[in-house]
C-alpha cells in the first residue's frame, strides 16, 4: 500500500442529506467523484491530509442523465460515457464532441461532468460545451439549493463561485432551439488522449436579414478558466457576417484572450489558432 | 453522521470469484488486485491515467485500475487478464496477439488486450480500432502488429 494513504480517510454519505451536512460540518472535506483528476493529485502528494466524500456510496445520485421537455439534466455521477453513448443526451452535439475529446475511452467511463466542471481546468472539455449551451449548475448545501449560470461559475484559476460547504448537485442543459450552427474543436498534439492547447465551441444563429441573431462562443486553454468570450459575441450580434466584420471580430477575441506558455503550447500559436477556429466557424456559418 | 475512515470491507466479483476484504478505502483498485488478489496480469506503467496498462473491465467497461479507489468497487465486477482465457484456452484476441506478434515485452499487452477484447465486442463504442486503443501505450512493437492482431481477431469473430 503506498504510504501516503494513511493521511487520507474517507466517509461514505448514506443520502443526499448527509452529503450537506458532512461539508458543513468539514468544509474540508473533498468530493470524490470519478476521481481522475484528484488520483492524479493524489499521487503527486498535492493535496493536504485530508477526508473524501465518496460520491459513489450516495444513493440518491443517479448516474443516467435525464432528458425534460425542457432541459437535459446531468447528476453528480453522470460520467462522460454516460452521455457518449446516451441516444438523447448525444443528440446535443457540443456536448458529444466533448466526450470523444476528452482523453480515452478509459477515462471517459469514469470521469463525471460535475468533476469536469468543479475541477474548473482552463482546457475542461466538458465545461467548454456546457458553457456554449448555457448550461445552470444547481449548487446544494444545508441551506438547500441554488443556481448559479455556469457563465458567472469561475472567478479566476480554480476559483469558483461556490462555497466550500456547498457541492454541484445537478448541471442542467438546456434544450437547443432548432436552427442553430454549432462548432467544436480541440486543437491537441495528437487526435486521441490529448489534452486541449486551444479549443473553441460555438453556437450561432443567423436571423432572416442574415446578421447574427444570437451567438455563443466559449474558448479553452486561452484564459485562466474556459472563457465565455463577451467581447466578441456582443461585437457580432446584430451584424452581417461579411468579411469585415469577421476580421474585427478576431479582433475582439485576441483583445479577449489571455494566453500563456506551457508545457504544453505556447502564446503566440494558442493566439493564432483560437483565431484560426474562430474564422473557420464564422465563415462556415455564413449564408451560401 | 458518518466518520471518516481508514479501513473498509469492500465485497469485489473479479473474474466470476467473490472476495471481501479489508483495506485502505482509497487503496487503488490495481494495487488490492495485485497485492491482496494476487492478480499481477494488471501491470502498472504510469500509475496516473496515461499508459493504459491497468486496463481492466469495470461493470463490463473498459477502466483504469490506477484511477478507480477500491471503495468505489465496493459491488462491482471486475474482470482482469487472467479472466479471459477459459479451461486453459487463450481468448480470441489473446490467441491472435500470439499469431501475430502482437506483443514484445509484455508490459502494455494485458491492457492493450482488455481494450481490445471491449472493441471486438462492442464496435460501436470508438469511431475506429486507433481510437478504440488510445489510451493503451506501446513502448516496443510500434503499433502496426498489435492493429494487425486486433484486425485478425475481428477476421475470426
Ligand atoms: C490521463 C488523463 C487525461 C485527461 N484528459 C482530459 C481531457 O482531455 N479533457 C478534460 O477536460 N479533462 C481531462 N482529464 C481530467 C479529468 O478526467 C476530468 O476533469 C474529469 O471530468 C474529472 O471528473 P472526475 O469525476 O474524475 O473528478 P474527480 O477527480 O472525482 O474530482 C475533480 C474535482 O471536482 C470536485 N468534484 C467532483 N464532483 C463534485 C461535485 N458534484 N460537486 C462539487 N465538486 C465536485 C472534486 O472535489 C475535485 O476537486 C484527464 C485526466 C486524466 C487522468
Ligand atoms: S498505470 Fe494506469 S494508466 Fe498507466
Ligand atoms: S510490448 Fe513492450 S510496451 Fe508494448
Amino acid at each position: 500500500m503506498k504510504p501516503y494513504l494513511e493521511d487520507y480517510a474517507v466517509i461514505n454519505p448514506d443520502s443526499e442529506r448527509e452529503v450537506a451536512e458532512i461539508l458543513a460540518d468539514d468544509p474540508e472535506v473533498i468530493p470524490l467523484a470519478g476521481g481522475t483528476d484528484l488520483f492524479v493529485s493524489l499521487k503527486n502528494g498535492v493535496l493536504p491530509p485530508s477526508a473524501f466524500l465518496n460520491m459513489k456510496s450516495c444513493p440518491d445520485f443517479e448516474k443516467e442523465p435525464e432528458l425534460t421537455d425542457s432541459e437535459l439534466i446531468l447528476e453528480p455521477l453522470t460520467t462522460i460515457s454516460d452521455v457518449r453513448y446516451d441516444e438523447d443526451a448525444n443528440r446535443f452535439r457540443l456536448l458529444y464532441e466533448a466526450c470523444k475529446n476528452l482523453s480515452v475511452i478509459s477515462i471517459q467511463n469514469l470521469a463525471t461532468w460535475a468533476g469536469n466542471v468543479a475541477n474548473a481546468s482552463p482546457c475542461a472539455n466538458g465545461a467548454a460545451a456546457l458553457m456554449a449551451y448555457d448550461a445552470t449548475l444547481e449548487l446544494a448545501g444545508v441551506e438547500g439549493t441554488r443556481e448559479v449560470k455556469l457563465t458567472q461559475f469561475y472567478r479566476g484559476y480554480k476559483e469558483l463561485k461556490m462555497e466550500k460547504e456547498e457541492y454541484i448537485r445537478r448541471i442542467k442543459v438546456p434544450r437547443p432551439e432548432p436552427g442553430w450552427k454549432e462548432y467544436y474543436r480541440d486543437v491537441g498534439p495528437r487526435e486521441y488522449q490529448a489534452i486541449s492547447k486551444t479549443l473553441l465551441a460555438g453556437r450561432i444563429q443567423l436571423g432572416r436579414g442574415e446578421e447574427v441573431n444570437d451567438v455563443r462562443l466559449v474558448a479553452g486553454s486561452v484564459y485562466p478558466h474556459t472563457l465565455k468570450l463577451r467581447q466578441t459575441e456582443d461585437y457580432l450580434r446584430g451584424r452581417e457576417l461579411t468579411e469585415e466584420t469577421i476580421d474585427a471580430a478576431c479582433e475582439k477575441l485576441q483583445e479577449e484572450i489571455q494566453p500563456v506558455d506551457d508545457v504544453r503550447s505556447n502564446r503566440q500559436y494558442r493566439r493564432r489558432v483560437t483565431e484560426n477556429m474562430l474564422r473557420e466557424f464564422l465563415q462556415e456559418s455564413r449564408p451560401l | 453522521m458518518k466518520e471518516p475512515v481508514k479501513e473498509q470491507t469492500v465485497e469485489l466479483t473479479v473474474n466470476g470469484d467473490n472476495y471481501e476484504i479489508n483495506v485502505h478505502p482509497l487503496k487503488r483498485l490495481l494495487d488490492v488486485l495485485r497485492e491482496d488478489l494476487k492478480l499481477t496480469g494488471t501491470k502498472e506503467g504510469c500509475g496516473e491515467g496515461e499508459c493504459g496498462a491497468c486496463t481492466i473491465h469495470f461493470d463490463g467497461e473498459p477502466a483504469l485500475a490506477c484511477m478507480i479507489p477500491v471503495c468505489q468497487a465496493d459491488g462491482a465486477e471486475i474482470t482482469t487478464i487472467e479472466g479471459l482465457s477459459s479451461d486453459g484456452r487463450l481468448s480470441l484476441v489473446q490467441e491472435a496477439f500470439h499469431q501475430e506478434g502482437g506483443t514484445q515485452c509484455g508490459i502494455c499487452t494485458p491492457g492493450m488486450i482488455m481494450s481490445a477484447t471491449y472493441y471486438i465486442d462492442n464496435p460501436d463504442s470508438a469511431e475506429n480500432m486507433r481510437e478504440a486503443l488510445a489510451g493503451n501505450q506501446c513502448r516496443c512493437t510500434g503499433y502496426k502488429r498489435i492493429f494487425d492482431s486486433v484486425e485478425e481477431a475481428f477476421k475470426n469473430k
